[in-house]
């Protein structure tokens, strides 16, 4: 157990915690504005990385296919809006919940129709293979440096976009005040649909860079998404901020105590046990870390109570 | 209501002529496939106390009846190998007679759903609903990395748990023990509900402030309502292991819970039957879209979210209405 593991699992918890920054950005922000709980977030992690590996597979390249992961989502995000969700926002989260979860099985089998049951795969382009060494002995691969990079690159849009643009005075008063906004002459639906696309292609974002790492399959966004609600609900829902330090949070705990947990166990048990207990509790970690701040503050961090 | 009352009754006489018929058809299938309805409208009966007629929106009744369910598989496995289970504070190496198994498994829904209510019921909302997810997830996880009881792969037990001078190997007999069951479940329901402690539970789902100045100590009920409501589910999760004889961390997944939740909607939130019907038109359906073609669950996807921007009651509200449409 060396500092240089250490660090490079840092660096991996942290590029876990930027994609789960994108999942749940969008996530927090269709709370926040339209007070929908949208199960059907990690549909469109799935739909990017379709979109980016069919584009992929046509033309051959990365970025083409990372393009396609934003647009394929975001197209996918304004006509489910459109036809269903616009539908739910009035209705209680009983019904959003079933409604969402039902759009979950409706997309992944549909998925799965068109594109078959195998995984599909994403290649990393050329220049972003291979590792980059950081300080004096640390080498770390190219790839998740750029998954990081564009993480912050989003989170720093996202901050110019909601605090500096014209669209984003429109995004806070839609949280602060529905009725209020609406009153005013904004076109609200509108408004709605643009902030359900534009989490949407956040999470086909996330989905396309992931499935360059993993593979692209039917129902590799329930996973991330359920760690995504985990996310905002530590971060206070409706808050951006809350969302980011939530998935460093949720990254970094997660990742450092399934290796680390184990070998901390080691010190007071036999190996074996200390092995399965540690990896078993490991796995636990990152909902008991959300049990325990929602019984010290049940709305979240950042949350408004 | 007449109407729902007297669908009520049909749905008892169903339930006993639907397995008769199996049998004398000789078609067993039908029997499991019956069995399968009824347990998981158990396991409905019980969220539906706490999020029908309570208000309470647990997404994680997957716990309790995941809970219940390798509570049973764990204490046959040991039975079914003479392994000792633990020897403090008293030897025990497990059991596979029911009578033994139930209030073992009745007991620690309950205390599971206490320790969970306990610390959830200081959150509301969307909170609540993701902190009962997050603690079912806990045990999820657990599940598949504790590696004693099968972890990933699941647990199996050769032989049904048995019951004195019943052989519960036999599928009708076994129908019968869950049917009874589902009786018992559905009269205590049935009298909590019209209780004056229902009331009180009812009247926290429209208006907790109003029943707290009334002086009655809200998160007391909340918390005995969620206890009962994870024990009747627990129970249905023991009954679901004796079923498959089979036990795997997928019945603590988080989709368990949202089917179960399925089946409480679709039938009708606050419905006594409502559960039960959601399970039989949701199995139903899955049989019947699954043998037409292999993308049932498109098909399954549309048609609830047709049923839920449309129907919006559940499927018992129909009943009501035609009533209201005659006169």
């Amino acid at each position: 157990m060396t500092s240089i593991l250490f660090f490079e699992q840092l660096l991996n918890g942290i590029q876990f915690g930027t994609m789960l920054f994108l999942m749940s950005a969008g996530l927090t922000l269709i709370f926040g504005v339209m007070g929908l709980i949208n199960l059907a977030h990690g549909s469109f992690y799935m739909i990017g990385a379709f979109s980016a590996a069919l584009i992929a597979s046509l033309t051959g390249s990365f970025w083409l296919a990372l393009l396609a992961s934003l647009s394929g989502a975001a197209i996918a995000g304004v006509l489910i809006e459109i036809i269903i969700i616009r539908r739910l926002y009035r209705r209680d989260h009983l019904d959003q919940v079933l409604a969402t979860f039902a759009l979950i099985l409706l997309l992944s089998e549909g998925v799965r129709w068109y594109f078959g049951a195998f995984p599909l795969y994403l290649d990393i382009p050329e220049n972003l293979n291979g590792t980059l060494p950081i300080l004096d002995d640390i080498i770390y691969s190219k790839y998740r440096l750029f998954i990081i990079f564009m993480g912050l690159l989003i989170a720093v849009g996202l901050y110019i976009l909601i605090s500096k643009t014209r669209l984003g005075v429109r995004i806070r008063a839609g949280q602060n005040d529905r009725q209020m906004i609406s009153a005013l002459g904004i076109d609200i639906s509108k408004l709605y649909t643009i902030v359900f696309a534009l989490g949407a292609s956040l999470a086909g974002l996330a989905g396309a860079m992931i499935g360059a790492i993993q593979s692209v399959e039917v129902g590799m966004g329930e996973p991330i998404l359920i760690l995504a609600f985990v996310v905002i609900v530590i971060g206070g829902i409706g808050s951006i901020k809350g969302a980011l330090i939530g998935s460093i949070l949720v990254g970094v705990t997660d990742t450092i105590g399934r290796i680390f947990l184990p070998e901390l166990l080691k010190i007071f048990m036999e190996s074996a046990s200390a092995t399965s207990v540690g990896s078993s509790i490991g796995s636990m970690l990152i909902y008991i870390l959300m049990a325990l701040i929602l019984i010290i503050k049940p709305s979240g961090l950042f949350g408004k109570t | 209501m007449i109407i729902e009352k007297t669908f009520n009754k049909w749905i008892l006489v169903f339930l006993f002529l639907i397995p008769v018929l199996g049998f004398i058809f000789e078609e067993p299938y039908y029997i499991t496939l019956t069995t399968k309805v009824v347990i998981l409208g158990i396991a409905g009966i019980g969220l539906n106390l706490a999020l029908g007629y309570c208000g309470l929106i647990s997404f994680g009744h997957a716990a309790f009846f995941g809970l219940g369910g390798y509570v049973t598989g764990i204490l046959s496995f040991h039975a079914l190998n003479s392994e000792l289970m633990f020897s403090w504070p008293f030897v025990s190496s497990g059991s596979s007679d029911m009578l033994v198994i139930w209030p073992i498994v009745i007991l620690s829904s309950a205390f599971l759903a206490l320790i969970i209510g306990l610390l959830s019921l200081r959150t509301t909302g969307v909170y609540f609903i993701m902190i009962t997810l997050a603690f079912a997830q806990m045990l999820y996880f657990f599940a598949i990395s504790w590696p004693n009881y099968g972890g990933e792969d699941g647990l199996s037990i050769y032989m049904r748990n048995s019951l004195p001078m019943i052989n519960t190997m036999d599928p009708l007999n076994f129908y019968f023990i869950c049917l009874c069951w589902l009786l018992t479940v559905i009269f205590i329901s049935a009298k909590l509900i019209n209780s004056s402690f229902g009331m009180a539970f009812q009247a926290i789902k429209q208006n907790e402030e109003r029943v707290k100045s009334v002086g009655i100590e809200t998160f007391k009920v909340k918390l005995l309502v969620f206890v009962i409501s994870g024990t009747i589910t627990g129970l249905a999760g023991s009954l679901y292991t004796d079923l498959n004889r089979f036990i795997s961390p997928s019945v603590l997944n988080w989709q368990m819970s949202g089917e179960i939740m399925v089946f409480v909607i679709l039938g009708g939130i606050a419905r006594l039957y409502g559960p039960l019907v959601g399970a039989a038109f949701f199995i139903v359906l899955e049989q019947t879209l699954g043998s037409y073609t292999e993308n049932w669950q498109f098909w399954l996807g549309l048609i609830l979210i047709l049923e839920i921007l449309y129907v919006r009651t559940g499927i018992l509200s129909l009943f009501e209405k035609k009533l209201k449409y005659e006169k």
